[in-house]
């Protein structure tokens, strides 16, 4: 019998080498269908009216005029709010369907909204506007640390709310047929898409609602529910008996469909002269708009700094709500713990990979499988050679003369990453084809080809006879992808499922090969006997001995089994470096290189997995150099919701990239761990200590434009 | 169930089903009978609209007449009117390619142009310059590097990238750096996309 187990490094034909994603060409091709691509028969467009107010009294809404031009089918507005207050700006309060998408934009623009503007409160920058009591946790005793301190180094730092910014909006396309709800939504969630809300809007029965997301243009984290839009658009078919389709414009979607909350911060560390730190303490405040939590978890992976407190303030602002955007919370936490501790280096004139690898002694060995702090030292030394930490680095401030300042800085960062529930179903038919189906998704991670790849592996077979099919909710349910989950939950269910299908198929073959099915195993498109791989048949002569009928197993991922058995586990770590080259004279800031190291236990696909890593490091140099919601207090409206203002990098923005994953012993055999939100935590921190360590100063707040640069210039720091 | 998932299937995109839903090539929305850009602009001493003026677009080496007001982008039309969805809708204002397509062998943002200006040019989008069963060299590179991950920026670099390379054989790093320096990507992929783009332009595209 083949066990569900990961087979050894010796025996992997694919698990763990760099394969092609399987979908790669009909991306490259414009062939692969996005939500936003789905065009149906008698297809109606659908615009969105919403508040340009960050609060106000909404008096009356008037569709009339848009109902009766011509191209209009259906008008839809919220009754609901009427009387009552919106609290930010693009709340939405009524929608059009129009046979073009033309006509539904003017139509939109006719509906009349009478509002009653209020007072409104957008500033997320001073703690004295939060409500409520401040959450606080101390362990040991801070301001006795504090006032006993050889070294004692205070900072303010700050990072911004940004937005997901998908490529590919929020919205779907939805279609009512016989009865039952047809549903293309951009979604992370497909098995748990279709909820109650839809049913609500529709009065169609949540079990006749078909979810369908072959491809969706990036998530990270923002695209889990169905989302007032959804319903709008259900009910606007419902109404028109015609399929709608509703994205959000580019100016909603960095607006309302989510974003990640700032984080300011006073910090104090206190440290022995030797370099050990003896206390730290933060008050941090921050919005996460009108919902959600800011970030609280402080201090940093250095979790066991003997004494450390956090004072948390929440300000609840009249802008749309936070969402999970990739390591939710993690980044701003990193760069407010790495930077309070670059700076205590620099204060106390002690080389930063050295104060860092001092300072490990306070990481909780318990974490990340139960080696952090062996694992933290040896990914630092990694990411040193890698990035020639040795020749390059100097204490904080380039002695260098001339406008261009050169700095090196670092980071960790840490994450969860353990399987979700998810079910798969593996079949192999007479004629020797094999499916497998979850309904999962492929949010670009390469999930598609993962799952593949584990079918293929343990069938063994070549990766293209596997045919993979995700995407539905009819197929067997699996876990939303959030929180790298999802590679550890489908890799188990897929390994199980494929197990399952070929311990019977050995079973009807063994006679045949006159052994025992434990003596067989399936190689190189054969099933062999181990012992002597001269006793074979291929795969289709064994496949036809299954009889007329397919062969169909399931296999399930329950995470607290499958940890015990060794088959996933969670906690993994990385680290990060940054050489960064900055003009004085300017505040413009250059990325020359970064270096990741990260271990995320066994590999399926190394291609995918460096390319979650080098995607990572992208988006954290975005959020390092140029991200930020910016919100005027006058209006209440965001000044930048589009992409000429809500700058992402660009190819010349991103420098030379590094990525070392850790792999072999001590890290295969950890099983499967996710690693889409890890390597995006420390970018921005490893940077923002770069640029301090270049230019003499500390440049506190986040995104580290021109401006600012200069600003922190004006304060100290190196000459030209 | 499962004669539930093949009526999802094939009534799923067909693409004749969507293009007679549309009434492309006839009058599309019961409004007046639009004329020809031409006559239109003849006739009315260049004012054009507004209402639907039919237009006749060069497409992937094919000629295709679009009924369209003159306010419709090239975008617009090539996805709602044509279902040519390869070019994304992203940004809407000329700032993150993703909607990029050739016009005369020109790389240009199709929400950024009136379908009415493109009548008479060649229009080249993602699916003209090739299939999954048959890439361009630098769709191969795209994929053998890993150059994409969601997606959804990825035609509109196909097509930056293939202008470019056209122009640019043998481009250095530094060459691609400023060549495609007009599109965006959020996934963050411009690692495979250098490399892509470089092994791209050794070969010609």
């Amino acid at each position: 019998m083949a066990k569900v187990d990961w087979p050894a490094a010796d025996k992997r034909a694919l698990i763990g080498k760099r394969i092609s994603r399987a979908d790669g060409p009909v991306k490259a091709t414009g062939a692969a269908k996005y939500s936003y691509d789905v065009n149906r028969p008698g297809l109606l467009y659908a615009k969105l009216v919403w508040s340009p107010y960050a609060r106000a009294e909404v008096v009356s809404i008037d569709t009339g005029p848009a109902a009766s031009m011509p191209g209009v089918k259906a008008v839809w507005k919220d009754d609901a709010l009427i009387g009552k207050e919106v609290n930010y700006a693009g709340q939405i309060l009524a929608a059009v369907a129009a046979q073009t998408e033309e006509m539904a934009v003017e139509a939109a623009q006719r509906i009349k909204v009478e509002y009653k503007p209020l007072e409104h409160q957008v500033r997320d920058d001073d703690p004295a506007l939060s409500q409520g009591n401040p959450d606080k946790r101390e362990d040991g005793n801070v301001d006795d640390a504090l006032a006993k301190a050889e070294v004692v180094v205070n900072g303010h730092y700050s990072i911004p709310v940004i937005t997901h910014c998908c490529l590919e909006p929020h919205g779907q396309v939805t279609e009512i047929r016989d009865g039952e709800l047809y549903v293309w939504p951009s979604t992370q969630n497909v098995s748990g898409y279709a909820d109650r809300s839809l049913a609500e809007a529709t009065e169609i029965a949540q079990n006749k609602i078909h979810v369908d997301c072959q491809y969706m243009g990036g998530g990270f984290g923002s695209k889990f529910s169905v989302d007032k839009w959804g319903t709008i658009g259900a009910a606007l078919s419902k109404q028109t008996g015609r399929p709608v389709k509703l994205m959000l414009d580019r100016d909603l979607e960095l607006m309302i469909a989510g974003n990640r909350p700032s984080a300011h911060a006073a910090v104090k560390v206190g440290a022995s002269k030797d370099g050990t730190l003896t206390a730290i303490d933060a008050e941090i405040w921050g919005t996460a708009g009108m919902g959600g939590t800011i970030p609280r978890d402080f201090p940093y992976v250095f979790t066991k700094i003997p004494n450390n407190r956090r004072v948390i303030k929440r300000i609840q602002a009249h802008r749309g709500s936070a969402r999970a955007w990739r390591a939710p919370n993690h980044p701003q936490l990193c760069f407010l713990t790495m930077s309070a501790l670059a700076d205590t280096a620099a204060e106390l004139k002690m080389d930063e990979l050295d104060f860092f690898l001092k300072n490990l002694q306070f990481i909780d060995p318990k974490m990340n499988g139960g080696r952090a702090q062996e694992v933290y030292a040896e990914e630092l030394k990694i990411a040193a050679d890698l990035i020639g930490y040795k020749q390059k680095a100097h204490l904080r401030g380039d002695k260098n003369e001339g406008p261009i300042k050169r700095g090196l800085g670092m980071a960790i960062h840490t994450w969860g990453g353990q399987g979700h529930a998810s079910e798969c179903d593996v079949t192999i038919s007479p004629d020797g084809s094999v499916e497998a189906k979850l309904g999962s998704q492929d949010l670009g991670t390469g999930a598609r080809t993962c799952v593949g790849i584990v079918v293929a592996e343990t069938l063994g077979l070549p990766l293209d006879s596997v045919k993979v099919e995700i995407g539905r909710n009819e197929y067997p349910k699996s876990g939303g992808s959030g929180g790298s989950t999802t590679i550890g939950g489908t890799s188990v269910s897929s390994r199980q499922a494929a197990t399952a299908v070929l311990n019977e198929l050995l079973a009807k073959v063994a006679p045949r090969l006159g052994v025992e099915p434990d003596a067989l195993e399936a190689r190189a498109g054969e099933i062999r006997v181990a012992a002597d791989p001269s006793k074979k048949i291929s795969w289709k002569e064994a496949c036809a001995a299954i009889g007329v009928m397919p062969l169909t197993k399931r296999g399930v991922n329950t995470p607290a089994d499958s940890v015990k058995a060794g088959l996933i586990s969670q906690g993994v770590g990385g680290a990060q470096m940054a050489d960064v080259a900055v003009d004085v004279e300017t505040g413009i800031v250059t990325i020359n290189e970064l270096v990741a190291v990260q271990d995320c236990g066994l590999i399926i696909d190394l291609k995918t997995a460096e390319s979650q890593v080098y995607g990572a490091l992208i988006m954290g140099i975005t959020s390092a150099l140029f991200e930020e919601a910016v919100y005027d207090t006058k209006t209440g409206r965001m000044l930048n919701a589009d992409m000429e203002f809500y700058r992402l990098s660009g190819i010349k923005d991103v420098g030379k990239l590094k990525v070392h994953m850790m792999t072999g012993p001590g890290y295969d055999d950890r099983g499967v761990i996710g690693l889409g939100e890890p390597p995006v935590i420390s970018p921005a921190a490893a940077i923002a200590n770069a640029v301090a360590n270049a230019i003499g100063v500390r440049a506190p707040h986040l995104p580290l434009t021109p401006d600012r640069v200069i600003a922190a210039l004006q304060k100290g720091g190196v000459a030209a | 169930m499962s004669d539930e998932i093949d009526s999802l299937k094939t009534a799923g995109l067909s693409r004749r089903g969507f293009l007679k839903g549309l009434g492309v090539g006839s009058v599309a929305t019961g409004l007046l009978s639009p004329v020809s850009l031409k006559d239109a602009l003849a006739k009315e001493g260049g004012v054009v609209g507004p209402g639907e003026v039919s237009v006749l677009l060069k497409i992937n080496g094919q000629s295709r007449k679009v009924d369209v007001e003159p306010r419709v982008t090239l975008l617009d039309a090539l996805r709602n009117r044509l279902d040519l969805t390869g070019c994304k809708k992203v940004c809407d204002r000329g700032t993150c390619g993703a909607c990029t397509v050739l016009v005369d062998g020109n790389p240009v943002y199709s929400c950024s142009m009136l379908a009415i200006d493109a009548e008479g040019r060649e229009i080249t989008t993602v699916e003209g310059i090739g299939t999954p069963e048959k890439m361009n060299a630098v769709q191969k590179a795209f994929v053998e590097h890993d150059a994409q991950q969601c997606g959804f920026c990825t035609p509109g670099f196909v097509v930056a990238c293939t202008a470019f390379v056209r122009k640019h054989p043998n481009a250095s790093l530094d060459e691609v750096r400023a060549g495609l320096g007009g599109n965006l990507c959020r996934c963050g992929t411009y690692a495979g996309m250098m490399l892509a783009a470089v092994d791209s332009a050794k070969g010609g595209a």
